[in-house]
Formats: structure tokens, C-alpha cells, sequence
């Protein structure tokens, strides 16, 4: 017998687990709709943004199965975010700070 | 959630896994290797999205108000019917490859025709979507001329630049969907002849790595570009 006869165990995720995802995923879309009606000042867009990110998650965490994958594919999958997070932070750290600095002496 | 071990019927003489290439010690490896490589790839994708993203967060702080007038002009319902349908399409994906991993060869075929019926239905809604926006003027150009007392004067070059935004960023996405469908296409032969099982099913896994990072695309999208400023009128 060959070597990867006994070792190839691997996570099979059930279908109530996806049909649940699903359904909190529509129940995410269904909350944004309805409090985006909302005006809630500078927390309009927290909210948004925080229900989006939970629904990316849910879907990275088991519908990509990130879950139950190996550490490395985990830490590829965090690290491209981590890049975009680094991307648009360091961008806007420029362009909102443009005008905010201290007159230059003697000029 | 169950472990299983894989059939060893599936083995022919030498031993191998049909589909088990010779560079690799085990199925395990080569699934590994196939994963790690789409996600890398998914990594690029998150950079080549994100480019138009800075370029939506940039000019939105810069302009939030004619931002949320234009992004009035968006239909919030197609883009929530398209949210779900969308949601819809990632869940038969995913199912297609509980299907392949259960070993019913018929099932996956289903559930990825399924799929692409939802992605060509969420295409429909977006032709729909576009044909709107050539009718009402929306299209930034030299025809860019929206009915809305909030668009006018300098407002009206902003405006451009958020339907700029939202035709590239919508279009960029679309173009993922119909390339997806192709590939989805491509494997409907091989799962019906059966060459997917609970030991291998690397094709499905890494397109379905893809239509769900296309989904978590639109995810983003529909909040920034369809429901901001939705309390304001």
C-alpha cells in the first residue's frame, strides 16, 4: 500500500454548516439594507463596513475553508488584507493630513 | 464535519491515485500545494481590486457629499436582489464540492449548473442596471448629464467621477463573473465522467476559492457603492 492511503484525512464540512452560513450571510445583507435608512452620523459607515467584514469573514472562514486550512494558506489569506490594509492606511494618512502641517518658518 | 479516509479502489496498480502527479509524495501535498498557489494568486487580486478601492475611498473623503447625491442614483434593490442572488451562487459552489467530497458525481453537476444559472441571473440584473444608467445620463462622458438639482456645476464633474468609479469597479467585478462562468463550463465534463471524488477535487476547491473571493468582492462593493447616504433623502 502506498503512503497517502493513510494519511489523506481530510475536513469534509457538512451541508447544514453552509445552508447556516448562508443564511446568516442573507440575514447580514437584509440588516445592512435596513439600518443604512438610518442616519447615524460618522457610524454610518462603521456599521456597513463592520457587517461587510463580518460577512467577508464568514465566507473566508468556511466557504474558502481557511478554516480548516493549513497555517501558511491562513497566514497568505491574512497577509494579501494586511497589504491592502497597508495600501489604503498609508494613502490616507497622506491625503488627509494635506494642509494640516505647521506653516514653514520664513516662507 | 467528518473525517473519512479515501476509497482504495480508486488506486490503480502502481499503487497511485489516478490523479496524483509524480513531483508529489501524497494527494494531501499536491492539494496543498494547488491551494497555497490559488491563494497567491487570490493575494494579487486582492491588490488589483484594491488599486480602484484607494481610488473609491480618496475621492469619496474628498467629495462625500456629492458621493452619497450620486450614489442616490444607484437601485438599492437590484443591487440587494443581486447581494443575494450572489450569497446564493457561493452556496451551491460550495455545495458542488460536499457533493464531490460525498461522491455524487450527478450532484456536483447540479449544483454547479445551479451556480451558473445564479451568476448569469446576476449578470442579467447588472445589463439591466447599466441600460438604466445610459438611459438616465449616467454615464460619465460627454452625454453625462444627470436630472438632479444636487448634480449640477461642479458637482456634475464630481458626480463623473463616482459613476467613473462605479462602472470600473462593478465592471472589473462583472468581468471576474463571466470568466467564471467559463471555467464553471469547463468543469461540468469532468465532474459528470466522474473524475472528482472525496480524494480529489483540487479543480473545484480552487474554482470555488475564486467565486467566493468574487463574492466577498461585491460584499464590499454593494455597502460603498449602492447604500451610502441611503438615510440622506
Amino acid at each position: 500500500m502506498s503512503q497517502e492511503t493513510h494519511s489523506t484525512h481530510q475536513h469534509v464540512s457538512s451541508r447544514k454548516m453552509y445552508f447556516a452560513v448562508f443564511a446568516a450571510l442573507l440575514v447580514l445583507t437584509f440588516a445592512t439594507v435596513l439600518v443604512a435608512r438610518v442616519d447615524l452620523g460618522v457610524m454610518n459607515d462603521v456599521v456597513a463596513l463592520g457587517i461587510a467584514v463580518t460577512k467577508a469573514v464568514l465566507v473566508l472562514l468556511f466557504f474558502m475553508h481557511v478554516r480548516y486550512s493549513t497555517r501558511l494558506t491562513a497566514l497568505t489569506a491574512v497577509g494579501g488584507f494586511l497589504w491592502l490594509a497597508i495600501l489604503i492606511g498609508i494613502t490616507l494618512c497622506d491625503y488627509m493630513s494635506r494642509g494640516a502641517t505647521m506653516p514653514v518658518p520664513g516662507k | 464535519m467528518a473525517s473519512t479516509t479515501i476509497d482504495t479502489h480508486h488506486l490503480n496498480p502502481a499503487g497511485h491515485h489516478p490523479r496524483l502527479q509524480h513531483q508529489f509524495d501524497s494527494l494531501e501535498q499536491q492539494k496543498e500545494s494547488s491551494t497555497l498557489g490559488m491563494w497567491m494568486f487570490l493575494v494579487t487580486e486582492i491588490m488589483f481590486f484594491g488599486g480602484l478601492f484607494l481610488a473609491y475611498v480618496v475621492y469619496r473623503t474628498k467629495y462625500p457629499h456629492v458621493f452619497a447625491a450620486s450614489s442616490h442614483h444607484l437601485d438599492v434593490t437590484l443591487g440587494g436582489i443581486n447581494t443575494a442572488v450572489l450569497i446564493g451562487s457561493s452556496l451551491t459552489m460550495a455545495l458542488s464540492i460536499w457533493a464531490a467530497q460525498v461522491n455524487k458525481r450527478k450532484l456536483i453537476v447540479v449544483f454547479l449548473i445551479a451556480t451558473m444559472v445564479l451568476g448569469a441571473v446576476f449578470l442579467g440584473v447588472k445589463a439591466k442596471e447599466y441600460t438604466d444608467k445610459f438611459t438616465h445620463h449616467l454615464v460619465p462622458g460627454a452625454h453625462f448629464a444627470p436630472e438632479d438639482e444636487h448634480l449640477q456645476g461642479p458637482a456634475r464633474e464630481q458626480a463623473q467621477i463616482f459613476f467613473s468609479l462605479y462602472f470600473m469597479m462593478t465592471g472589473l467585478h462583472a468581468l471576474h463573473m463571466i470568466i467564471g462562468l467559463g471555467i464553471l463550463a469547463a468543469l461540468i465534463r469532468p465532474s459528470w465522467k466522474g473524475r472528482f471524488d472525496l480524494a480529489y477535487h483540487t479543480p473545484l476547491e480552487c474554482t470555488g476559492l475564486y467565486w467566493h473571493f468574487v463574492d466577498i468582492v461585491w460584499i464590499f462593493l454593494f455597502p460603498l457603492l449602492y447604500l451610502l447616504g441611503a438615510h440622506a433623502r
